[in-house]
């Protein structure tokens, strides 16, 4: 039995005996192609993400990396290929040719996945608070004091607790990430996306914003983060995945990926970033 | 003195159809614009070509064309469409409105960032729920000032209902300079349109100020 399963009998979570999903990756992409009309942004990309796992994406911009995160999540749906979220197809391929999967079904599915943007996205029209309860009470379904306790725990959580009732026009970019952090860990996702989640932000703020994503890391949670922080990738993750042309040039663990890695591409992408 | 407190009551009795009229106007051309609006960016063709035909037409044309249409054409086409002068006013009224507002709900709809719906998307809402809990609460607040000089155009455009004899402000007063040879009826109109109108900005000056909490 994996510590998986023994994790979610502890925690009193569903029980994964007999259930197909169980032993399955959290993320297993097959063949992943994307194209926006003749441009053909990812070219066929294999992936697997085992759950626990935090793997950063790095590689020159326009390679596709914000495509791909967007693919997994299906805010892009894919040209071709296969995606499966904790063993739930969003997109399958079989025998060449590409499934249908229905609506309701991707959007349930992918409710395993939260993400993160480089913009935030936060809802404007909403306090911090609100942002974070949203979703719990139109998606979850949550009666509003249960969503308010959960909300401002959320809130806790990131360092924002006294900010609950403030609008995001009046918070810094780093407290604005940290809020749109905290409402989507609100939903309890399993695997959290995040696309240069510190890219728009005043170099003094990066800290805050990666010290919550650290804390995560640290309570295993499964993780995709596509960075320019170098030191961020090679801290914190487990392995680490090299992009060019919609391609997967290299995966490897950080130690092995920053010092010796297969590709002189590689090298010398990383000789740029120092 | 008396005489100009008469006229001005006159007058104002012109003012009960005026305001009628415009209320009428508002309460029917503001949620179907609403709706046109969203059909509009809906993107199904079924919706956004009639729709499409719908807004060039009638913002193509004269206000004053569309009357004349409704009130003496129709009938003549379709003997049953023939209308009482307050309804023919009323309804080309509406359906005049309509279109501008569903003209400045789709740009207020459309000039919300992209991001907004995939923040809505990956928390896991439909796009019905993002819709009325993300985008639309948005774009009433981005549509006020258009629709607030909307209002005060209606306030002026309904002086065109004259031409179908209706007896609103600038009827009354034009009958009283005929018939007693003054202009002061003309300038009393004035001030009464100036008057409604100056409520109006209030009004909306209120609103905007309600949605200033955040942005
Ligand atoms: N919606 C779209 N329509 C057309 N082309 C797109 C679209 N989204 C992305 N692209 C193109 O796909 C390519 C890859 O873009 P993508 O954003 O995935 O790159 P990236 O690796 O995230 O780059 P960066 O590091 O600059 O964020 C680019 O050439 C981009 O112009
Ligand atoms: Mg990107």
């Amino acid at each position: 039995m994996s510590d998986q399963t023994a994790r979610n009998a502890a925690a009193g979570g569903p029980a994964t005996v007999g259930d197909p999903a169980a032993g399955a990756p959290a993320i297993r992409v097959r063949t992943l192609h994307k194209s926006f009309g003749d441009l053909e942004v990812l070219r066929g990309i294999d992936l697997d993400v085992a759950p626990g796992e935090i793997v950063s994406v790095i590689g020159p911009s326009g390679s596709g990396k914000s495509t791909m995160l967007r693919c997994l999540i299906h805010l892009e749906a894919a040209t071709r290929g296969t995606i499966e979220i904790e063993g739930q197809a969003i997109a399958r391929e079989h025998d060449g040719r590409q499934e249908s999967i229905s609506e309701s079904k991707i959007r349930h599915r992918c409710r395993r996945l939260g993400m993160v943007f480089q913009n935030f996205n936060l809802f404007p029209h909403k306090t911090a608070l609100g942002n974070v309860i949203e979703g719990l009470i139109v998606v979850a379904r949550m009666p509003r004091a249960e969503a308010v306790e959960r909300g401002e725990q959320m809130l806790e959580r990131v360092g924002l607790a006294d900010k609950r009732d403030v609008y995001p026009a009046y918070l810094s970019g780093g407290q604005k990430q940290r809020v749109a952090i905290a409402r989507m860990l609100a939903m309890q996702p399993d695997i959290m996306l995040f696309d240069e989640p510190t890219s728009a932000l005043d170099p003094e703020l990066v800290g805050e914003v990666l010290t919550v994503i650290k804390d995560l890391a640290r309570e295993r949670m499964t993780m995709v983060v596509v960075t320019h922080e170098m030191s961020f990738a090679r801290e914190l993750s487990d392995r680490v995945v090299f992009m060019d042309a919609g391609q997967i040039v290299e995966i490897a663990p950080p130690e092995k990926l920053f010092t010796d890695p297969d590709h002189p591409r590689i090298r010398t992408f990383l000789e740029k970033m120092l | 003195m008396t005489y100009l407190l008469d006229t001005t009551t006159y007058i104002l009795q012109g003012a009960g159809i005026t305001l009628r009229l415009f209320a009428l106007t508002l309460i029917f051309s503001l949620p179907l614009g609403f709706l046109g609006a969203v059909g509009k960016v809906s993107g199904r063709r079924v919706l956004t070509l009639p729709l499409g035909l719908y807004t060039s037409v009638v913002r193509g044309t004269p206000l004053l064309l569309q009357l004349f249409f409704v009130y003496y054409g129709l009938p003549l086409m379709i003997p049953a469409l023939r209308f009482e002068r307050f309804t023919a006013a009323a309804l080309t009224f509406i359906i005049n409105y309509a279109a501008y507002f569903v003209e400045i709900f789709r740009g207020g709809i459309q000039s919300i960032d992209r991001g907004q719906y995939e923040a809505a998307r990956v928390l896991g809402m439909t796009y019905r729920q993002t819709m009325v809990r993300i985008v639309l609460p948005q774009t009433l607040k981005r549509v006020l000032p258009p629709v607030a000089n909307e209002a005060i155009t209606l306030v002026k455009d309904t002086a065109l209902v004259v031409v179908l004899g209706i007896g609103e402000i600038l009827r009354n007063s034009k009958e009283v300079v005929s018939r007693d040879f003054t202009i002061s009826p003309f300038v009393i109109a004035g001030v009464i349109y100036l008057v409604l109108n100056y409520g109006l900005v209030w009004l909306f000056g209120r609103m905007e100020q309600r949605y200033r909490v955040y942005e």
